[in-house]
């Protein structure tokens, strides 16, 4: 998997709540048996219009934050459906880091396989940056995953961030889960024994 | 000992490992598998020369992009064709059993599972989609996974998770007639909102859950996700044990005694501890129909669309004003009052027996409306017997609703099922996201009989006056 550490890039703000998987990446687009070249997906329904062309008023059609790598957004993003080609068409665009109050479930794990980091931050943190973000288009963000601190080049936005050690080391290093859990072999083996299996 | 609730349970009787801050491997006794999440998880297997450790806990059905059109027509979609090939090729190459679009054991893989006997109480169970939370009715632990983890429990039949906490919602007191399982879940995520059961497992609880059957059990359970929560179960009982009896792949004869000795331990013990309780008394529901782009926002039959002005949350009234604006309706107005073009009876969330029942029922001896295009699609092929033999494909028929072959159908529209933008749908589904069922499309989730009786009627009606 592909290591977050630190990223630097141009913020894009979506002002809703409860952006579901659906927006995120439409079911007709999770036909496809690649793992990548999911980016023009992204956000279809909002990004195009019914004949296929750019809707000039959705965020990222907007020349400042075309190159965004940073999103942020309402609370409870990414629920809805388990599709990991959410996670997919985000960072295929280039979006590796999405901050939010809150995350669902899924979404958030399926986030950790995939070099993105979904970043929760308390709801006055996120307001400053989505106000920022607006307000001042094409601002810059330092998010920095291994000094757990987020930063605009003016140093007006300075956030420190918790996240949970496990979840981060594997981020940090781009840990392959089922490598490591396959030396785990003996104890599964153990566990089927046992009960049986 | 504490006492424990029933996930608490089976949560630890099923880790493998736990390392100190570490996410838990935990032993996953079932994983259901299907075309769309998992061509890209036998992709990284092959790429690394692993294997599928437990070809016997692993199943695999084609359920999402086939065709609802007779059997003998091919599929037509080639990018659909190429997934559902791939499905095929997969299973075979790693020796994967899979009922595929002509077996008669195929359908919706949250129908098939229990009603083939493999979802049994105290179970770990995984799919990649989200509403595995269905199989919790039976008393088991079922989530919904990403790519990346069905490509991890392939490979090691574990599966790395943080413990989410519990919450219980009791319902209690007994349903009125008219009012279903689909009422009481849709008023629950009414009350405590799309995101109320993030990091939760939900333990339905409660009179009125405990007199459900299976079916409606399963109903409720399936749209636990549609509240944020990570699982949702129901204790089992004699209703459990009895549904399960004699299923193909349940344990048989003096096995299956011996299994529901096991399966009666699983309950929740007297004054175990939830992290959150929340509370609903069914006596007071009504049947329910949303009417905006999530669960959550959804009223009575006999409510009005809510009026944004009236909202105190900013978030929520901006919500509000764009899930209005999407289902071009106008706050005030009656649910009643809203005309429909389509309906969908059909979905992992009611595409039962009982729920073809249901809409049967209502539909029986009437005629479609006029402007009204109305879809039964059964949740399995099984199933899909099951209603021909009692008769219900003539009675849909009769009444001018089409019958169709088992899947997921237009409760997503990935496969020809899909609403032209503008459309209006009552359907039986669980998410009236935007473009959900097309693009454009405007979804408003209801019983299988609410959505009958819109059929019937052309708009929404309370089926208490029928
Ligand atoms: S019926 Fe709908 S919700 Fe259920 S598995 Fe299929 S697509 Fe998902």
């Amino acid at each position: 998997m592909d290591p977050f550490t630190k990223l630097t890039g141009v913020v894009a703000p979506i002002d809703r709540v409860n952006i579901d998987t659906d927006q995120i990446i439409p079911a007709v687009f999770l036909k496809s048996i690649e793992r990548t070249g999911f980016e023009d997906a992204l956000f279809s329904s909002w990004r195009y219009n019914t004949d296929g062309s750019p809707n000039p008023d959705f965020v990222l059609n907007k020349p400042a934050y075309k190159n965004a790598n940073v999103l942020v957004a309402g609370p409870n993003f990414g629920c809805g459906s388990s599709r990991e080609h959410a996670p997919w068409a985000l960072r295929d665009y280039g979006i590796k880091c999405v901050i939010s109050t809150s995350f669902a479930d899924i979404f958030y794990n399926n986030c950790f396989k995939n070099g993105v980091l979904p970043l929760v931050l308390p709801p006055e943190q996120v307001r400053e940056i989505m106000d920022k973000a607006e307000s001042d288009p094409g601002i810059e963000l330092t998010v920095d995953l291994v000094s757990q601190r987020v930063w605009d080049e003016s140093e007006e936005i300075s956030i420190n961030f918790e996240i949970d050690a496990a979840r981060k080391d594997a981020l940090v290093n781009g840990l392959d889960d089922i490598g490591l859990t396959l030396r785990m072999e003996k104890d599964i083996a153990d566990y089927e024994s046992k009960h049986g299996l | 000992m504490p006492p424990k609730t029933m996930f608490e349970k089976i949560w630890d009787d099923h880790v493998v490992v736990q390392e100190p801050g570490e996410p838990a491997v935990i032993y996953i006794d079932l994983h259901l598998v299907h075309e769309v999440t998992s061509a890209q998880a036998f992709d990284g297997l092959r790429e690394a020369g692993r294997k599928v450790r437990r070809l016997d806990l692993t199943v695999a059905t084609a359920d999402h992009n086939t065709p609802t059109w007779d059997l003998s027509l091919p599929v037509t979609d080639e990018i659909s064709k190429k997934q559902l090939d791939a499905l095929d090729r997969n299973c075979a190459e790693f020796g994967v059993t899979l009922y595929d679009r002509f077996s008669p054991l195929q359908g919706i893989v949250h129908i098939i599972g229990p009603d083939l006997g493999y979802t049994q109480p105290g179970k770990t169970l995984v799919c990649g989609d989200s509403h595995t939370s269905t199989h919790g009715a039976l008393g088991a632990f079922a989530i919904g996974i990403g790519t990346s983890e069905v490509e991890h429990v392939l490979a090691t039949q574990t599966l790395r998770a943080f413990k989410p906490d519990t919450m219980e919602v009791r319902v209690n007191g007994q349903l009125p007639k008219g009012v279903t399982a689909k009422d009481i879940i849709l008023a629950i995520i009414g009350k405590i909102g799309v995101n109320g059961g993030v990091g939760h497992v939900i333990e339905y609880t409660g009179e009125a859950i405990r007199s459900l059957s299976m079916d409606g059990r399963m109903t409720v359970c399936n749209m636990s996700i549609e509240a944020g929560a990570r699982a949702g179960m129901i204790a089992p009982d004699q209703t459990t044990f009895d549904y399960l009896r004699g299923r193909q792949f349940a344990p048989q004869g003096a096995d299956f005694d011996a299994a529901v000795e096991r399966w009666k331990a699983l309950p929740s013990d007297a004054g175990a501890k939830y992290d959150k309780v929340v509370e609903l008394d069914a006596a007071q529901l009504e049947p329910h129909v949303t009417w905006g782009t999530n669960p959550g926002m959804v009223a009575p039959i006999s409510g009005k669309i809510p009026d944004p002005a009236d909202m105190d949350d900013e978030a929520e009234r901006e919500a509000t004003v764009r899930a209005l604006q999407y289902m071009d309706l106008k706050p005030g107005m009656a649910i009643q009052d809203i005309k429909i073009d389509r309906i969908f009876v059909g979905a992992c969330t009611n595409a039962r027996l009982e729920d073809l029942r249901a809409a049967a029922e209502v539909v029986k001896g009437k005629k479609v409306h006029d402007d009204v295009y109305a879809m039964v699609v059964p949740g399995s092929a099984k199933i899909k017997k099951e209603a021909e033999d009692e008769g219900l494909d003539k009675i849909f028929k009769e009444a001018g609703l089409d019958w169709r072959v088992a899947g997921c159908s237009m409760c997503l529209g990935m496969n020809p099922d899909i609403l032209a933008p503008g459309e209006r749908c009552a359907s039986t589904s669980n998410r009236n996201f935007e473009g959900r069922q097309g693009k454009g499309g405007r979804t408003h989730l209801v019983s299988p009989a609410m959505a009958a009786a819109a059929a019937i009627a052309g708009h929404f009606v309370d089926v208490r006056d029928l």
